[in-house]
C-alpha cells in the first residue's frame, strides 16, 4: 500500500514471539517475550498484557518471530530520478520493505543530482506517490557532487533533506571540505562522507592486498581511506560540524573513530553489511558482483569492523544498496560498475554473523534501528524504539526460517545480488509502516 | 570467508584435468606444465622442416582478438595456428567494434556465431579472458595472450622452455626478475611457473615503486640493490620498462633507472659465468639493458622468440583437444539424458 492516498490504518494486534524494544545509550537492549502489541491509528497503542484485552481489526501471529522497530538505512540508492534502467522508487522501496526497512535515506547521486530544493521536492513527490517505505532524501553537499562549489544547503534542509553528503565520492579539496563543514555547521546539518583520498585511490577498484598482487588488479590502498578519515576528523573538530563517516572499510579507521569520540568530537559512522560478510577473497575468481567501493578488504579489517559494530563505535550498518542492470556487471572486473543489490539480504547476512558468534542479535538490531536513528536525530524517531505512542514502523522477522535469495525471491530491479541461490537464515514476515503492511506487498 | 567465488584454474580444466582454456598458470601442477614443455619440444622440429605444418587443428577456426596492440605475440600466435593447419582470423579490435560502442560480450557473441573454435585474447584489463571463458563463450577455447597486469602464461612457458634448454633442469636454479614487476603480467606468470617447476630461488629486483604490495606472497624474495642481487644467479630476466612510468611519478628518470637497474656488462659479471640473459621483448636498449649484453653470448632473447611458436602450438593443440573432449562429453551426457527420458 502506498504511503499516500491510503485508507486510514486499521488496528492491528501482534501476538507472540519476542520483542526488541530498542537500544539505550549504554546498552544494545535485549529480547523479551511479547504477550501482545496493539497498533491504532498508525501508532503503538499498547504493549504487553494490556494489548491483549483490546479488540483489533487484524491479528498477526508472530510465533518464533522477533518484533523489532523497522530498520533504517542511511545509505541506499533508489536510482530514481534518472537511472530507471537500474531501478525505481517503487521497485527499490519494495525491496527495502522485503528487507525489513521502514525508512531509507536516498543517496544524492541521482540524475539530476539532488543539489537543490527543487530536486528534493521532486524526489519527495515521487516517493509520496510510489514509495512503500519512508524515503529520507540526502542532499548533495557540493553542486553536482563535483566537490567544487557549495550547494544551497539551507534550501536543501528546508525542502526536507535529513543530511547532506557527497554520495560515495570523496572530496579531494581540503579547503572546499573545510568550508562545507563550516557552512553546514551554521544550520546544524549532519554531513555524511565516504572517506576516500582520490589521489591515492586513483584508478583502483580492489583492495590493495594479496589478491590484487596475485591477480594484477589495480589496488586502492588502505591509506586512501585512513588519511581521509583523519583529515575529516580534524576538520570536524575544528569546525564543530556533525560528521558522519559512511561505509568504512579499514580496521585503522575504526581505531581513529574511537579515539576521536574519546576526544569528544561529534563523529558517527556506518559500515556496509557486505564489509562485515565478505573479504578481498571474494574477488579471487574475478567475480564482478563483488566489485564494490570502498573495496572488500582483508579478514583482519572485516573482523575490526564487526568489533566496531559490537562495541557501538560504529553506529549503524547500511545496505549501500546499488541495484544495476545486468549489463553493468557483464564485463571484465575493472570495466564493471561497482555496487551490490543488497538491501534484501542485509538481515540475512547479519544473522549469519550472529550465528558465527561475531555479533549478538541485539547488537545487530541496534545497528539497524536505534544506531542509525541517533545519527539522524529527531527525524528518524520511528526507528529508534518501541514504546506506547511511537509511530508503528515495525519489522517482524523469523530468524530461524531460511530462504534462498535468487531471481524468484528477490524483488529489487537489480540483478546483482551478492548471494544467489544460497540458503540463508532470516525471513521478513511483515514490514509495517505506520501500521500499514509494506511487506508482504500487494504490488505485482 | 563466506564468499563462494572459484578461482580461474577451475575454469580451464576439463573434468579429467585436461586443458580446455589457457588463462593462467594458477592451479596448474608441475606435471601439466612439464607436459606443455615436452609437447612444445616435439613441435620445435616442425619449424625446421621444409613444409612447416602438422594437421592437428585442420578445419578449426582460430581468431586472434587483440584488444591491445602487439607485434611479436600476435605474429607468433598466428604462425603457431597456421603451422597447426588452422584457419586464422586476425582482428584488431581496438580500432573496430568497440569504438562503435559494442560491448565486449556482444563482439564475442558475434564471433562465436561465426563458428569459431578458439579465441586468442589480449586485453588491457586483468581477468578479461577469464570473464570471456566463464560468462561469454565457454564453448570456445580461450587462450590468454596477456591480460592487464594479471597473466601472460604462454610467455612464461616459453621462458621456461628456454631455461630448460639451457639449464636442463630447474632444480637448484637461482633466477632473478628485474624491473617493473608491478605492471608486469609476465613477471606474475613467471614467478608462478618457476615456483611450480621447483627452482631454488626467485628473486625480484626493483625499487619500491615498481613492486606490488606484499610481493613475497607470490613466492619470491625482494632485493632493492641490483649489485647484491646478481650474486649466484643462473638466470636473469629483464622486464621492459614503459616510458609512461616516469610520468606516473614512479621513477625520477630513465637515466637513474638504467644506472641502478639496467643490465650492463659490469653488473652481469657479478652473476655466475654461465648465467643466461632473458627479456620478453620488446627491449629498450639503454633503458633496461645494454646493447652489448642484449646481443652478447649470454643472451638467449632470440631463442625465446623461436620457442614462442612451439609453446603456442603446444598450448593451442592441447586446449583444443580438451575443449573437443568436453564438447563430446556434453553430447554424450545429453544423449544419455534422452535415453533416460
Amino acid at each position: 500500500m502506498k504511503l499516500s492516498s491510503r485508507p486510514p490504518a486499521g488496528s492491528v494486534k501482534i501476538m507472540g514471539g519476542q520483542l526488541y524494544r530498542g537500544a539505550t545509550a549504554t546498552s544494545a537492549g535485549a529480547l523479551e517475550a511479547n504477550p501482545g502489541l496493539l497498533i491504532k491509528n498508525g501508532r503503538i497503542a499498547a504493549l504487553g498484557p494490556d494489548a491483549l484485552t483490546q479488540a483489533a481489526d487484524e491479528t498477526l501471529m508472530a510465533e518464533n518471530c522477533i518484533v523489532s522497530p523497522g530498520f533504517l538505512d542511511l545509505c541506499c540508492n533508489l536510482r530514481e530520478p534518472g537511472n530507471s534502467q537500474k531501478g525505481n522508487m517503487s521497485s527499490e522501496t519494495r525491496a527495502a520493505a522485503h528487507g525489513g526497512f521502514t525508512s531509507v535515506c536516498a543517496a544524492p547521486d541521482t540524475s539530476p543530482v539532488n543539489d537543490s530544493g527543487a530536486v528534493t521536492n521532486l524526489i519527495r513527490d515521487i516517493a509520496a506517490s510510489r514509495a512503500l517505505v519512508r524515503v529520507l532524501p540526502i542532499g548533495a553537499v557540493t553542486r553536482g557532487l563535483k566537490g567544487e562549489l557549495l550547494s544551497d544547503m539551507a534550501g536543501l534542509q528546508k525542502a526536507g533533506c535529513v543530511a547532506l553528503g557527497n554520495a560515495s565520492r570523496g572530496l579531494s579539496n581540503a579547503r572546499v571540505l573545510r568550508r562545507c563543514m563550516s557552512y553546514a555547521q551554521t544550520f546544524g546539518l549532519t554531513l555524511m562522507f565516504s572517506p576516500e583520498n582520490q589521489a591515492l585511490a586513483a584508478d583502483g577498484y580492489a583492495h590493495d592486498g594479496l589478491v590484487t598482487t596475485r591477480l594484477g588488479l589495480l589496488g586502492i590502498p588502505e591509506v586512501a581511506e585512513t588519511t581521509a578519515v583523519m583529515e575529516m576528523i580534524l576538520l570536524a573538530e575544528e569546525t564543530g560540524v556533525r560528521l558522519h563517516l559512511s561505509q568504512l572499510s579499514c580496521a585503522r579507521s575504526v581505531d581513529m573513530l574511537a579515539e576521536a569520540r574519546q576526544r569528544g568530537i561529534q563523529v558517527t559512522a556506518d559500515v556496509a553489511m557486505h564489509q562485515l560478510a565478505f573479504t578481498e577473497d571474494a574477488l579471487s575468481g574475478f567475480d564482478s558482483r563483488f566489485h564494490v567501493r570502498p573495496p572488500l578488504r582483508s579478514e583482519s579489517d572485516r573482523k575490526a569492523l564487526v568489533a566496531g559494530v559490537r562495541d557501538g563505535v560504529i553506529d549503524a550498518i547500511v545496505s549501500q544498496h546499488q541495484p544495476h542492470e545486468s549489463a553493468a556487471k557483464q564485463a571484465p572486473l575493472a570495466a564493471s560498475e561497482p555496487g551490490l543489490s543488497s538491501i534484501e539480504v542485509v538481515l540475512s547476512l547479519g544473522l549469519e554473523r550472529v550465528a558465527a558468534n561475531e555479533l549478538s542479535l541485539p547488537q545487530l538490531l541496534r545497528a539497524l534501528t536505534a544506531g542509525p536513528a541517533a545519527v539522524l536525530g529527531q527525524s528518524a524517531a520511528s526507528n529508534a524504539g518501541l514504546s506506547a505512542g511511537a509511530v508503528a514502523d515495525l519489522c517482524i522477522f523469523n530468524p530461524d526460517q531460511s530462504w534462498s535469495p535468487g531471481p524468484g525471491t528477490l524483488v529489487s530491479a537489480g540483478g546483482n545480488g551478492p548471494v544467489l541461490e544460497r540458503s540463508m537464515p532470516g525471513v521478513v514476515c511483515y514490514t509495517l509502516v505506520a501500521g500499514h503492511k509494506a511487506w508482504p506487498s500487494l504490488l505485482p | 570467508m563466506t564468499a563462494t567465488a572459484t578461482g580461474p584454474h577451475h575454469l580451464q580444466l576439463t573434468r579429467e584435468g585436461q586443458l580446455r582454456h589457457f588463462l593462467t598458470l594458477d592451479g596448474l601442477g608441475r606435471e601439466l606444465l612439464t607436459d606443455i614443455l615436452d609437447t612444445a619440444d616435439s613441435f620445435i622440429e616442425v619449424g625446421e622442416r621444409t613444409i612447416k605444418k602438422v594437421p592437428l587443428l585442420r578445419g578449426r577456426t582460430v581468431v586472434n582478438l587483440f584488444f591491445e596492440s602487439s607485434t611479436r605475440t600476435r605474429s607468433t600466435f598466428e604462425l603457431a595456428a597456421k603451422r597447426l593447419s588452422a584457419d586464422v582470423l586476425n582482428l584488431d579490435i581496438s580500432t573496430s567494434a568497440t569504438s562503435k560502442g559494442e560491448s565486449l560480450a556482444d563482439t564475442l557473441y558475434n564471433l562465436e556465431a561465426m563458428a569459431s573454435d578458439m579465441f586468442v585474447v589480449r586485453h588491457a584489463q586483468s581477468g578479461a579472458p577469464h570473464f570471456i571463458a566463464e560468462s561469454v563463450t565457454p564453448k570456445v577455447a580461450i587462450i590468454n595472450a596477456g591480460d592487464g597486469r594479471h597473466a601472460h602464461p604462454t610467455q612464461a612457458m616459453l621462458d621456461m622452455l628456454t631455461i630448460r634448454q639451457h639449464k636442463k633442469t630447474f632444480a637448484g636454479l637461482k633466477v632473478a626478475i628485474v624491473g617493473d614487476v608491478l605492471h608486469s603480467r609476465v613477471a606474475r606468470s613467471q614467478i608462478r611457473a618457476l615456483n611450480e617447476l621447483g627452482v631454488a630461488e626467485v628473486r625480484v629486483i626493483a625499487p619500491g615503486t615498481l613492486l606490488p604490495r606484499d610481493v613475497e606472497a607470490l613466492g619470491c624474495t625482494v632485493e632493492y640493490d641490483m649489485l647484491r642481487g646478481m650474486k649466484d644467479l643462473d638466470v636473469i630476466i629483464m622486464l621492459r620498462l614503459q616510458k609512461e612510468r616516469m610520468e606516473g611519478a614512479l621513477l625520477p628518470s630513465e637515466g637513474e633507472f638504467y644506472r641502478l637497474y639496467g643490465l650492463d656488462r659490469v653488473k652481469l659479471a657479478l652473476a655466475k659465468p654461465d648465467c643466461i640473459v632473458m627479456h620478453p621483448g620488446p627491449i629498450n636498449r639503454g633503458v633496461e639493458i645494454e646493447s652489448a649484453v642484449a646481443d652478447g653470448p649470454q643472451s638467449v632473447i632470440l631463442n625465446q622468440v623461436t620457442n614462442g611458436i612451439a609453446i603456442r602450438m603446444a598450448v593451442m593443440s592441447m586446449a583444443m583437444g580438451g575443449q573437443l573432449a568436453e564438447r563430446q562429453q556434453a553430447l554424450n551426457d545429453m544423449a544419455k539424458q534422452e535415453v533416460r527420458s
